[in-house]
């Protein structure tokens, strides 16, 4: 993910806080969030990756006249093997999360306004009897605040398969 | 609320239910709050026809969202310092979620008492979906 401008909205956060089933007032009740020790509104732990919604380029999000590859009249958009960057998933295999980290140097607040920058990592492949050859690739997010100070350091793996994983029961 | 070092113990377990019988109107908020519209996620066409899931699963980020708040509830607002997992199943619409914080360790880092949790989170047969650690400022 590259964002060059996150701004951090308390709007947002109530959404994205309600999405997760998260009630905490600390998410969206300013008066109730100030009696806390956070001392205000703070987004929930996973919030940082919803920076997805300020990257021009973020694959898995239809854009404005352009190719989608989810479902109109046909069951996909595109024929090709979709994927449109990142970890895209879709076609036979596609793309999934493997893994995620967060390291806080300190919680975002509504006002903040973050720079996420992306550096590729380590790519390993390995062999899964439930989904065939898997690809994984690493990447590492900096969230950087409008004073510079690196804020989450985020750690993430993609994995592609070879084919659809087969369910555990 | 926070936690105290001094009342911390190791194998302490947090428990709290997630989600029961999860919704794909769930996955579709979630979906819209993070920017993450993958059709994997909310578009049982395209899942089942094109990529060959037997139908839509919920985003990865939504189940450690949602474990987020099981830690947050029990470490207290703006304490985490660490949190990672790995996805090790899918999540199914239908699923109910349980996930579990067990104490791994209480020590110190430079002056501060911090407790470090073994994370997980396991569906309604007892596999586990999300696996992980987080660490976070304690009281003393």
């Amino acid at each position: 993910m590259a964002a060059k401008h996150f701004p951090v909205e308390a709007s947002h956060i109530l959404m994205f806080a309600r999405s997760v089933g998260d009630d905490n007032p600390v998410y969206s009740d300013a008066e109730a969030a100030k009696k806390t020790e956070a001392g205000g509104i703070i987004a929930p732990p996973t919030f940082a990756q919803s920076g997805a919604q300020f990257d021009p380029d973020y694959g898995l999000r239809p854009k404005i006249g352009q190719p989608w590859f989810g479902s109109g009249k046909e069951p996909t958009g595109i024929k090709r093997e979709p994927g449109g960057g990142g970890r895209g998933g879709g076609g036979g295999g596609g793309g999934l999360h493997a893994e995620q980290h967060f390291e806080y140097h300190r919680h975002l607040k509504p006002g903040d306004v973050l720079t996420a920058t992306t550096s590729p990592g380590k790519t390993w492949e390995r062999e899964s009897a439930r989904a065939g050859k898997l690809v994984f690739s690493e990447s590492v997010t900096e969230y950087r605040d409008q004073n510079g100070e690196l804020v989450i350091t985020a750690r993430g793996v993609g994995v592609r398969t070879e084919r659809p994983i087969d369910a555990k029961s | 609320m926070a936690l105290s070092a001094s009342k911390l113990k190791v194998g302490d377990v947090h428990t709290a239910r997630l989600v029961e019988d999860l919704k794909r109107t769930q996955i579709v908020q979630y979906a819209g709050a993070s920017g993450d519209y993958n059709p994997l996620h909310t578009d049982e066409v395209f899942t089942t026809k094109v990529a060959g899931y037997p139908s839509v699963f919920a985003h990865g980020m939504l189940t450690m969202g949602m474990t987020g708040k099981m830690l947050t509830d029990y470490v207290g607002d703006a304490r985490l310092t660490k949190y990672g997992v790995r996805f090790t199943n899918q999540v199914w619409p239908g699923d109910t979620l349980d996930s579990t914080a067990t104490v791994k360790a209480v020590t110190e880092k430079d002056g501060v008492k911090v407790v470090e949790l073994d994370v997980a989170t396991v569906n309604q047969n007892g596999v586990v979906v999300v696996s992980g650690y987080a660490e976070a400022r304690v009281d003393d």
